[in-house]
């Protein structure tokens, strides 16, 4: 039986290429057919989920809280020291320098629609007041086009992860500023294994610690974002995640 | 709980005698010194069912002033500033206890008699279906907000100021 991998549409677009050079390594390390899906959507990945159509995924915090609550899916490993921060950015020229500039009115914002990534830069927002309605977010599909509606002044802020705010081009960067970042460590992406893998579980981790012995692997890792590796993730951590992302909720 | 000393204060302090839930008691020492709270950061802690802290994260242990070692089994009411009004402790513990969801502006006092204002949301921590103890976060608070709760404690301390809280 083949085995679904599910990638979550919120991980870098640069990175899509090394996340199928990674799944041939990983059925070469362990032996176990799968075959990765990138989804485009979150609607299309919870699709799949309602579906029962996903084995293993690389799943963010908000869905690691539905799978592993509701769906019977196990944590089992992070990258090592990468922890998905967010980012609001504003145009340069604009004339916001802070996160006070913004207050006092209602705020126009572009957002992917990765909930991580909103339910965070609300929580920026809270001190200076902007709280609900007065956010006004208009969903784009790529953290590109949220740069491009932050630049051409369709709207006021834009929410990145940080990550792939620094993905963006110097050219684009540049026409941009950030105005406050988050600082948790603890809200990372992970990957889940489903019901029908959870058996295969420390086979799994054994073939992800195995990438550290080879360079070309060690590359691979660097250029999915988890440059030293994968740590495995202990059921305790995955909960305190997810208790993490339930306080934040509005 | 061992009294608040002297040595560990920045600026000068009053004494205020605190008197828990559990019937004990300690002296603290109050300062006014407010120490921000971080842009970005969140303080995240972990306690058992009687409210011991079993975990917390940097941003906590920075921001109270004290280290690792001294919170770890310590009452979270190590915190408790004598501004809070007991029953505002009594609304979180009655909440999270039926396994609801808790959140407002607190005042923390620090190791040092200074305090910090936090907006807190406190969660049952439930494992395994079973409730094993609380997790709570606490993010940066609008000031408006921190100012409002100011005024609504006081009044609450004026209308009840000798009872007890779990802080």
């Amino acid at each position: 039986m083949t085995y679904q991998f599910a990638l979550s549409p919120d991980v870098n677009l640069r990175d899509l290429s090394h996340w199928f050079v990674f799944n041939t390594r990983l059925q070469k390390l362990t032996g176990e057919p799968f075959h990765l899906t990138a989804y485009d959507d979150f609607a299309d990945l919870h699709g799949a989920i309602e579906r029962d159509a996903v084995d293993l995924i690389f799943a963010n915090a908000a869905d690691t809280a539905l799978l592993v609550r509701e769906r019977g899916f196990l944590p089992l490993a992070s990258p090592t020291g990468v922890s998905d921060e967010a980012l609001i950015a504003v145009s340069a020229d604009g004339g916001l320098h802070a996160l006070g500039d913004l207050a006092g009115t209602a705020l126009t914002v572009a957002a992917t629609d990765a909930p991580d990534v909103e339910r965070i830069c609300r929580i920026l927002l809270e001190p200076v007041d902007l709280v609900g309605p007065a956010v006004q977010v208009t969903t784009k599909r790529n953290p590109v086009l949220v740069a491009k509606g932050v630049i051409t002044g369709e709207t006021t802020a834009g929410f990145f992860l940080a990550a792939a705010y620094r993905e963006l081009s110097q050219t684009t960067r540049n026409l941009l500023r950030p105005i406050a970042e988050s600082h948790i460590y603890v809200v990372r992406h992970s990957l889940l294994v489903g019901p029908r893998l959870a058996a295969l579980r420390e086979g799994l981790l054994a073939g992800l610690a195995q990438m550290l012995d080879s360079e070309t692997d060690r590359a691979l890792l660097n250029d999915l974002g988890a440059p030293t590796g994968w740590a495995p993730m202990s059921a305790e951590e995955a909960d305190l995640m997810i208790d993490l992302m339930d306080t934040l909720k509005a | 709980m061992e009294d608040m000393k002297s040595s560990d204060l920045v600026g000068e302090g009053h004494p205020v005698v605190l008197r828990y839930h559990d019937g004990t008691s300690r002296q603290v020492l109050v300062t006014r010194h407010e120490t921000p709270f971080p842009p970005g950061e969140l303080i995240v802690s972990q306690t058992d069912l009687a409210g011991k802290i079993e975990m917390c994260n940097e941003a906590f242990i920075r921001m109270s002033g004290f280290k690792r070692e001294e919170l770890i089994g310590q009452p979270h009411h190590i915190l408790r500033h004598p501004d809070m009004p007991a029953a505002a402790f009594a609304d979180l513990w009655a909440t999270v206890d039926a396994g609801g969801r808790w959140n407002g502006y607190v005042k923390n006092l620090r190791k040092d008699g200074g305090f910090y204002w936090v907006y807190a949301t406190v969660i049952p921590k439930l494992r395994q279906g079973r409730m094993v103890g609380f997790t709570s976060v606490r993010r940066e608070p609008s000031r408006a907000k921190v100012e409002a709760a100011e005024q609504l404690y006081e009044s609450m301390r004026r209308a009840a100021p000798a009872e007890g809280g779990q802080g």
